[in-house]
């Protein structure tokens, strides 16, 4: 006969008790693991498409003038009387050590033109680095080819033109090959030909106004990234767009923060629904340890039984949580996302974590019930058999 | 040889009134290998003497010593190791743990001694057979008559083989027959020499004692 046997025999004769005590902290593990595991995927899935949302890093001219603004998003010092960068010079930031994580860099030369009469800003553009940089991006009709304009929908609107239309821009025949559809960003009132068309038009060979770069900064530290470029393109200013990475951050943030109270008051509750049986129990078993004390057990021998318990009862409630946990977030998933490319993987460090914490909430509601087991004076609990 | 030494033993306890006198001035000596009754009214103070005997309820004043220990100038720890090591204890409602087999209640004051689980199994197997229960080692408190429970609640006081057996009414719940095998039970386990002091109200029961201590009013009014 051992002390665990004691705890272990005991827990067996009281099931519905012991059972109350594991639902309750299986409760608790259950949520913080479903919770958990949930932003974790939630986490993933937004990192995945924000990789696939577009530029995140601006290069631009570098400037003492005030800003300009693009579409509400900060586009730096661009100015038309300023110096551009030189297109030969981008190249360099294939040599970055993060070179990897750049998924696309699209220059962009821009320039005041005059179609039919209304003046309207041409943006040349790298069209294959666009359906990186702009996946948003819905045309009607075609990409433009060497003799092509892409038009905004705002400026096809009030230009009256439409795919297939010819218009004339600086003497030079063109075609609007396709109309981008409403983006709601300054890119429907504006005119999109090929880099090297704008360029030949603007006068501006081999310089570009700005850069977008698209990175995957799933892992990457998108302002060690930022460094990198800034080093090999020193006339250039280099900007992360922080409201998309900031936006991110707070919303991710604002959601675990959130999930974890609520995982936080699942647990405090579970720790009281384990105080309160265990102190119910102590009560009830006042003659059995009333027992124990007179035969010789001491205060510690009486606190190792309860804590035997309590710990057994946790660690399978941790067990236990994790499945559970791990069960609800693969099913909520159906629910928070259409995407199948999100999955809830078994996690053993959260696994373990999970056993821990069930163990730790469990011993430390103990403690109470322990102190009040061995505190029972033996004469006290068998005189009131 | 005097093994236990009471002297001017007191105990109050308060209750809304006051203190109310439990036992007052109390002064006896034991000899080892005794087997004494004690005797008198309900609250008299007879189950407040045992339990102050029994190293469970500290006096007011006076001093108790066994085998020149004085028991209530040791710790807890040292009186709960007191209690498995020289005590052994048979109460009045049995109290065995119902959840655990006759031969784990018997094997209950081992449990915190450091012996070898196969050496404890025999103390239990010897003690069992000793009070006549051999046999009956894996069933449950409720598989056995109250007759069978008294033996088990005498074979779990005297496992660890202790000096003193302290008894707390032990036949109160039996009927005549059965409470002449438990006192013959009780003046043998005398007879291979442990101190045997047990609380009665039954004259029948005292005949098999040597000694009486009757008490009265929480006071000790004959000792003989």
């Amino acid at each position: 006969m051992t002390l665990k046997e004691i705890a272990l025999k005991n827990l067996v004769r009281r099931k519905s008790k012991a059972a109350f005590i594991l639902a309750g902290l299986v409760i608790g593990v259950m949520t913080m693991v479903a919770v958990i595991s949930l932003v974790e995927a939630m986490t993933s899935d937004i990192n995945e498409k924000l990789e696939k949302y577009g530029a995140n890093i601006l290069v631009v001219p570098k400037t003492e003038n005030l800003p300009l603004t693009y579409g509400g998003i900060s586009l730096g010092g661009v100015s038309f009387e300023m110096e551009e960068i030189r297109q030969a010079d981008l190249a360099r930031v294939g040599s970055i050590k993060n070179a990897s994580n750049v998924a696309a860099m699209g220059p962009i030369v821009l320039g005041v033109i005059q179609v039919n009469t209304h003046k309207a800003l041409l943006a040349g553009v790298d069209f294959k680095a666009s359906k990186i940089l702009k996946p948003w991006w819905q045309v009607t009709g075609t990409l433009p080819g060497e003799d092509g304009v892409l038009l905004g929908g705002e400026a096809a609107q009030v230009m009256k033109l439409k795919a297939g239309d010819s218009v004339e821009i600086k003497n030079h025949p063109f075609t609007v090959s396709g109309v981008l559809k409403s983006t709601g960003s300054q890119d429907d009132q504006m005119v999109f030909t090929r880099l090297s068309t704008a360029q030949s038009l603007l006068g501006k060979q081999g310089r570009v106004s700005m850069a977008e770069v698209a990175a995957l900064c799933k892992d990457c530290p998108i302002n060690e990234m930022v460094r990198q470029i800034s080093e090999v393109l020193p006339g250039a200013k280099v900007m992360a767009i922080q409201q998309v990475v900031k936006g991110r951050m707070e919303t991710l943030a604002h959601f675990r923060k959130f999930s974890f109270g609520v995982s936080g008051i699942v647990l405090l509750i579970g720790s009281l629904v384990v105080l309160v049986t265990m102190m119910g129990s102590i009560k009830e078993r006042t003659d059995e340890i009333g027992i124990f004390r007179a035969i010789g057990f001491r205060k510690s021998h009486v606190m190792r039984i309860v804590f035997i318990e309590a710990g057994v009862v946790s660690g399978l409630a941790g067990l236990l949580g994790y499945l559970g946990g791990i069960g609800a977030a693969k099913i909520a998933i159906r629910f928070f996302f259409d995407s199948q490319t999100v999955s809830v993987p078994l996690d053993f460090k959260l696994a373990g974590s999970a056993f821990v914490l069930a163990l730790t909430v469990g011993l430390v509601s103990s403690v109470y019930p322990a102190l009040m087991a061995a505190r029972l004076d033996p004469n006290e609990a068998l005189r009131a058999l | 040889m005097t093994y236990i030494v009471a002297e001017n033993l007191v105990k109050l306890y308060q209750n809304g009134h006051g203190p109310v006198t439990a036992i007052s001035d109390i002064n006896f000596e034991i000899e080892a290998g005794e087997f004494v009754a004690i005797m008198g009214e309900s609250g008299a103070g007879k189950s407040t003497l045992l339990s102050i005997m029994g190293a469970m309820n500290a006096p007011t004043s006076g001093s108790l010593r066994v085998d020149d220990i004085d028991i209530y100038s040791l710790g807890q720890d040292q009186r709960a190791d007191f209690r498995r090591e020289f005590l052994g204890f048979v109460f009045q409602s049995f109290h065995l743990i119902p959840y655990l087999t006759v031969e784990e209640n018997v094997m209950l004051p081992l449990t915190t001694v450091k012996k070898p689980g196969r050496i404890k199994k025999a103390m239990a197997e010897k003690a069992l057979t000793s009070v006549g229960l051999q046999g009956k080692n894996q069933r449950l408190p409720n598989q056995i008559s109250g007759g069978e429970k008294e033996r088990v609640a005498i074979a779990r006081a005297i496992v660890n083989q202790p000096r003193i057996l302290l008894a707390d009414e032990p036949t109160g719940n039996l009927d005549s027959k059965t409470t002449r095998e438990i006192m013959e039970l009780l003046q043998r386990l005398n007879s291979e020499d442990m101190t045997i002091i047990m609380v009665t109200h039954s004259h029948e029961c005292a005949g098999y004692t040597r000694r009486i201590l009757a008490v009265n009013d929480g006071r000790l009014v004959e000792s003989g």
